[in-house]
């Protein structure tokens, strides 16, 4: 799967759209987490700090942290994936976790390009 | 998303190493071996991954290579008591060609490890053991049966063993063998032609909760992965996937089969994991080790009891959660809990006090510091209905 050229990226494998503020996981977190089967989310207008966990995701084997890719202001969560978590696997760059108000537009200058982040998986996936 | 690190290095490897690799599957380090832990890219067109490998080992057929458990021979004129003495069921009951599920205790009554035993001949028996606990399952036999005329051989590299489990794993294996499959029953074994391999073990035992067949061929690279894909080409018409040990365990859960570091270990005793059944203090079984203490056990009772937890708030209880009554004190711990994928629900294994293992009772269990409901449920979460 291609990796939108509109989102960015984080190493911790999340992605956010800064023109919506959707913060989501990529392919490849769904891909190696397999079958997810819950995920949790903060309440909309809890702050969150970049870099660290606003949330959970748990696939059948294991649980993950999810990372805030900026720091900002929740301002909407993605109800359907509390019943329907495996839209995180049909449709990971389409199925949104939170919503988030950006507090500082310069925390966005460290995340990654598309092609920056696609680079980065290859070269973990070679270790 | 933290990502785990994976281990590699000096991993062991199964002789079907390189086709789990072929197949796409995800592997993992399990117990110091190199392991697929689920296929996502399924089999013959169809998708695959564990829920879908979970699925339909349930409602079709599905084969595991679990050639990473050990498998001990004992042999000689007192193989019999030998086994008798080291493993806590009744090996005197089983007839050539039966299995039985048993364990081998330390003296507290807990555990070295479960077993299955099994009577290949008159002096002759084999012990099929967990892969984690291979050289200390060894090295305790061995040690343990030096007072008895029993050679005590580590068998465990000289075979590729498969799992072939589910409502129609009957079928499957009887398209590639002579050995009429109808009479083996569940927990006996047979010999037999199979994929043109000759004296193949072949028992229908398992580990999924399903009907289904374990087979012991030769630990060849080129042999197992002959007879790996002869098996799927044979349950393509049937639905068959290969899977890997996400669903094992699942499946396993599902079925409330203990699994070794979880829901037994050497901290845990015969009657807090209430395998009492498997368990024998009849005179004709006589001493064993762990007995004593068994019987101490029993006359003075247990302190923490095995329970079948279902979620019925938000969460999924995992291995190691601490389990809290009403008020919120904390009354136990999570042994192994899982979305269930036939069940549709979230559940989980549990230790807690016996006053409050009372079926249909509610307690909570601690995740990620919120107390989340869970209620007592009858276990197996999950039984076949059998013919």
């Amino acid at each position: 799967m291609a990796y939108p050229a509109n989102l960015k990226y984080t190493k911790e494998h999340e992605w956010i759209d800064l023109e919506t503020g959707q913060v989501g996981i990529t392919d490849h977190a769904q891909e190696s987490l397999g079958d997810i089967v819950f995920v949790e989310l903060p309440k909309p207008g809890a702050e969150v700090a970049a870099g660290k966990s606003f949330g959970t995701v748990e696939s059948v084997k294991a649980v993950s942290d999810l990372f805030a890719p900026v720091s900002g202001t929740v301002t909407a969560i993605n109800d359907t994936l509390t019943t329907a978590p495996e839209q995180v696997n049909k449709d990971p760059h389409g199925a949104w976790m939170i919503t988030l108000k950006v507090k500082d537009p310069k925390e966005a200058a460290k995340l990654l390009s598309a092609a920056d982040y696609e680079k980065f998986v290859a070269e973990e996936a070679g270790h | 998303m933290s990502k785990s690190a994976e281990a590699t290095g000096t991993l062991r490897k199964t002789a079907l190493n390189a086709v789990h690799r072929q197949m796409g599957a995800r592997m993992v380090d399990f117990g110091g071996w190199d392991m697929p832990v689920e296929y996502p890219a399924g089999f013959d067109g169809r998708p695959g991954g564990l829920i879908q490998e979970h699925l339909a080992v349930r409602t079709a057929v599905g084969l595991f290579d679990v050639s990473h458990m050990g498998d001990i021979g004992m042999d000689g004129p007192q193989a019999l008591a030998a086994v008798q003495h080291i493993t806590m069921n009744d090996a005197s009951r089983l007839a050539l060609g039966q299995a039985q599920y048993s364990a081998m205790l330390y003296p507290p009554g807990t555990f070295v490890d479960d077993v299955i035993v099994h009577r290949m001949d008159e002096h002759s028996y084999l012990l099929v053991i967990n892969a984690g606990t291979r050289e200390k399952d060894f090295n305790w036999a061995r040690e343990n049966a030096r007072n008895f005329e029993c050679q005590v051989e580590d068998a465990g590299d000289n075979f590729t063993q498969l799992a072939i489990q589910g409502p129609r794993a009957a079928e499957v294996l009887q398209k590639l063998t002579d050995a009429d499959l109808s009479k083996v029953k569940n927990y006996w074994f047979t010999h037999g032609t199979v994929c043109r391999l000759k004296e193949t073990l072949i028992a229908r035992t398992g580990y999924t909760g399903e009907d289904g067949f374990e087979i012991y061929i030769p630990s060849d690279p080129a042999i197992s992965r002959r007879v790996w894909f002869e098996v799927l080409e044979t349950g393509k018409e049937l639905g068959i996937l290969p899977c890997g040990l996400g669903a094992r365990n699942t499946l396993r859960l599902e079925s409330k089969m203990a699994l070794y570091g979880h829901e037994i270990s050497d901290d845990i005793t015969v009657w807090e994991a209430g395998l009492d059944r498997f368990c024998k203090l009849t005179p004709q079984k006589g001493s064993f080790i762990g007995r004593a203490a068994l019987e101490r056990q029993k006359a003075e009772g247990i302190t923490r009891t095995l329970v079948g937890l279902e979620m019925i708030g938000r969460g999924i209880a995992r291995d190691g959660y601490k389990v809290l009554d009403q008020a919120g004190k904390d009354i136990g711990v999570i042994t192994s809990g899982s979305y269930a994928p036939f069940l549709k629900k979230n559940i989980a294994l549990a230790y807690v006090p016996p006053a409050q293992s009372a079926i249909g009772g509610t307690v909570a269990v601690e995740i990620r510091g919120q107390a989340v409901e869970a209620r007592i449920v009858p276990t197996p979460f999950y039984k076949r209905a059998r013919a």
